[in-house]
């Protein structure tokens, strides 16, 4: 792979005019959730976390990398998914 | 069950689509969240089964402790640090892609791979989270206090960024173009880790809005840079969702200062002007007590609360909410004017209000409240500043023209809530104080408003 496959920069573009399209319309009443989120979704960085820390012939350095990030993602991923509900069950309608 | 890897990375990129657009609305948001750690466990599961994957032990040692470090952050976490916990989950993020990017570059660290693409995006992926690591943790110092909020300058301050950003630059180009200069990588490191600090040094508390948002969004552009180098779509996809999150609500957030990236960037914006607060001995301010605001009040049909971020810092989220409930039990109109970079992050007020059970349908946006302020009663101001400024509006020389503002000056009468009359964060003298129509009220943001909800509660004659 020595050169950029466009396959991938045409899943980019793509998921980019989608996010775009629907991030405008989201309510500014949920921007803060949203931010956490977005960032509970980008910590899926984990899948190349953990092909790193578990791959075979893996050096000791690539595991210790990979160790820190795969806790460093999973902290991110559950507090953030736990934090956007708590967040989100407090915007309540009026009457409840 | 190897068949399965392909097709989980398609079912989490749809859940994550899906989960963004259930954040549209309050009534589907939670969905969204559901639909987000759905695809998040489907793309867990089909990273762990893939054929690469071989030793086990580490990784779930690493979520285990992940995971006990996580729940507790997220159930006890008060609400009033949002902000900070969502600067230092940036870090977090970023601090996974740069060491993953690490770990693949000395992975790559071979003559073979010299000049090829997966070298160029591993270099870019890097810079981006060591960068955006650093300048999360910097934001996190700010809004917890740890160092002073304000910006921080010294000479020659543009020069020294430039040469650590072109240092970054140049020893990246010479590692893609050489990989096996295993000895520059450190350098390429601490000086990607050095310009986050630089970068965000200078910028004040108000625009952390901003840059919250833009670190958002680098986050996000680290993670599909990864997916770029690993050939991972999945990662390309929620990279993306991500960046595009974080980068059209820091235009918002830009929009509504009307200020550009650039000149949130590297504007200083916030520092403390000397000698700007001078001459304002001849103008009368008229200070009003908590019963004639709440008789004030009481007498009303609609009031307007504009809420900013001294609402936040004197934790008065509740005592707001009880003037609201008393209010409306008396038959009054109330509704939150929000503006879209009061407090400290994108949306921080409605979170702090829909804690403190405001009904969401009463917190009101910038352009929709404007319009009904002239009929509005009485304009109650938070712990707000900058945004209700009309000097925005009507003084051109003004530091903060142009600014979009909440028109509380447009009421028929107007109660500012304030410890003291110093300038707010921008240093920009504000002439709402100084209106015939504008009554003081000066103290504490949350006794202040306990004081007028308990004259409310106490039938309004003031008397208990």
């Amino acid at each position: 792979m020595s050169a950029l496959n466009p396959d991938y920069l045409f899943v980019f573009i793509l998921a980019a005019f989608v996010g775009f399209q629907l991030i405008k319309k989201v309510s500014p009443l949920l921007h803060s959730p949203l931010m956490s989120l977005t960032n509970a979704i980008a910590a899926v960085v984990i899948v190349g976390a953990i092909t790193i820390t578990g791959e075979e012939g893996a050096t000791p350095l690539a595991k210790t990398l990979g160790f820190i990030a795969v806790f460093c993602a999973t902290v991110n991923l559950v507090s953030g998914f736990m934090i956007t509900d708590r967040m989100l069950k407090m915007f309540k309608p009026r009457g409840k | 069950m190897h068949a399965f890897v392909p097709f989980a990375a398609i079912v989490s990129s749809s859940l994550f689509i899906l989960a963004l657009m259930w954040m549209s609305h309050p009534s589907t948001a939670r969905r969204g969240v559901r639909a987000g750690e759905i695809g998040m466990l489907v793309a867990i599961v089909g990273a762990l089964v893939s054929h690469e994957v071989v030793d086990y032990n580490l990784i779930i040692i690493a979520m285990i402790a992940g995971a006990a470090a996580g729940i507790p952050m997220a159930l006890l976490m008060p609400m009033t640090a949002i902000p900070q916990r969502t600067a230092i989950s940036h870090a977090f993020g970023a601090l996974a892609v740069g060491l993953i990017g690490a770990a693949e570059y000395y992975k790559h660290a071979h003559a073979e791979y010299a000049g090829s693409f997966v070298l160029w995006a591993l270099m870019f992926e890097m810079a981006l989270g060591f960068l955006t690591c650093t300048a999360s943790v910097i934001a996190f110092a700010k809004l917890q206090e740890l160092m002073g909020s304000r910006p921080v300058s010294f000479p020659g301050q543009r020069i020294v960024n430039g040469a650590v950003a072109l240092g970054a630059v140049v020893i990246a180009i010479m590692l893609a173009l050489d990989p096996t200069q295993t000895w520059l990588f450190p350098a390429f490191v601490a000086l990607a880790l050095l310009f986050g600090i630089l970068l965000v040094i200078p910028i004040g508390g108000a625009d952390m809005p901003t840059v919250i948002a833009l670190l958002n969004s680098y986050a996000g552009l680290a993670a599909s840079a990864m997916g770029f180098a690993l050939g991972n779509k999945l990662l390309i996809v929620a990279g993306a969702l991500d960046g595009a999150s974080g980068f059209i609500l820091a235009v918002i957030m830009c929009r509504a200062m009307n200020r550009s990236f650039a000149n949130v960037m590297f504007g200083g914006f916030g520092k403390v002007v000397a000698g700007a607060a001078g001459g304002k001995d001849d103008r009368v301010v008229r200070s009003a007590s908590a019963e004639e605001a709440a008789m004030q009040l009481e007498n009303s049909s609609s009031v307007v609360i504009i809420p900013g971020y001294g609402m936040a810092v004197a934790q008065a989220q509740h005592k707001v909410s009880e003037l609201y409930q008393a209010l409306t039990k008396k038959g009054v109109d109330v509704k939150f004017a929000i503006h879209p970079v009061a407090g400290r992050m994108p949306g921080h007020m409605n979170v702090l209000l829909a804690e403190a059970n405001v009904p969401y349908e009463q917190l009101v946006e910038l352009d929709d409240i404007n319009p009904e302020l002239p009929q509005a009663d009485v304009a109650l101001i938070i712990g707000a500043n900058d945004t209700i400024n009309p000097s925005a509006r009507d003084d051109p020389q003004s530091a903060i023209a142009g600014m979009p503002i909440i028109e509380a000056d447009r009421a028929k009468s107007v109660f500012v809530i304030k410890r003291s009359m110093n300038a707010g964060f921008a240093g920009i003298d504000n002439p709402i104080y100084y209106n015939s129509n504008t009554q003081m009220l000066f103290g504490d943001a949350k006794d202040m408003v306990g004081s007028i909800a308990k004259e409310l509660a106490g039938g309004g004659s003031g008397l208990h």
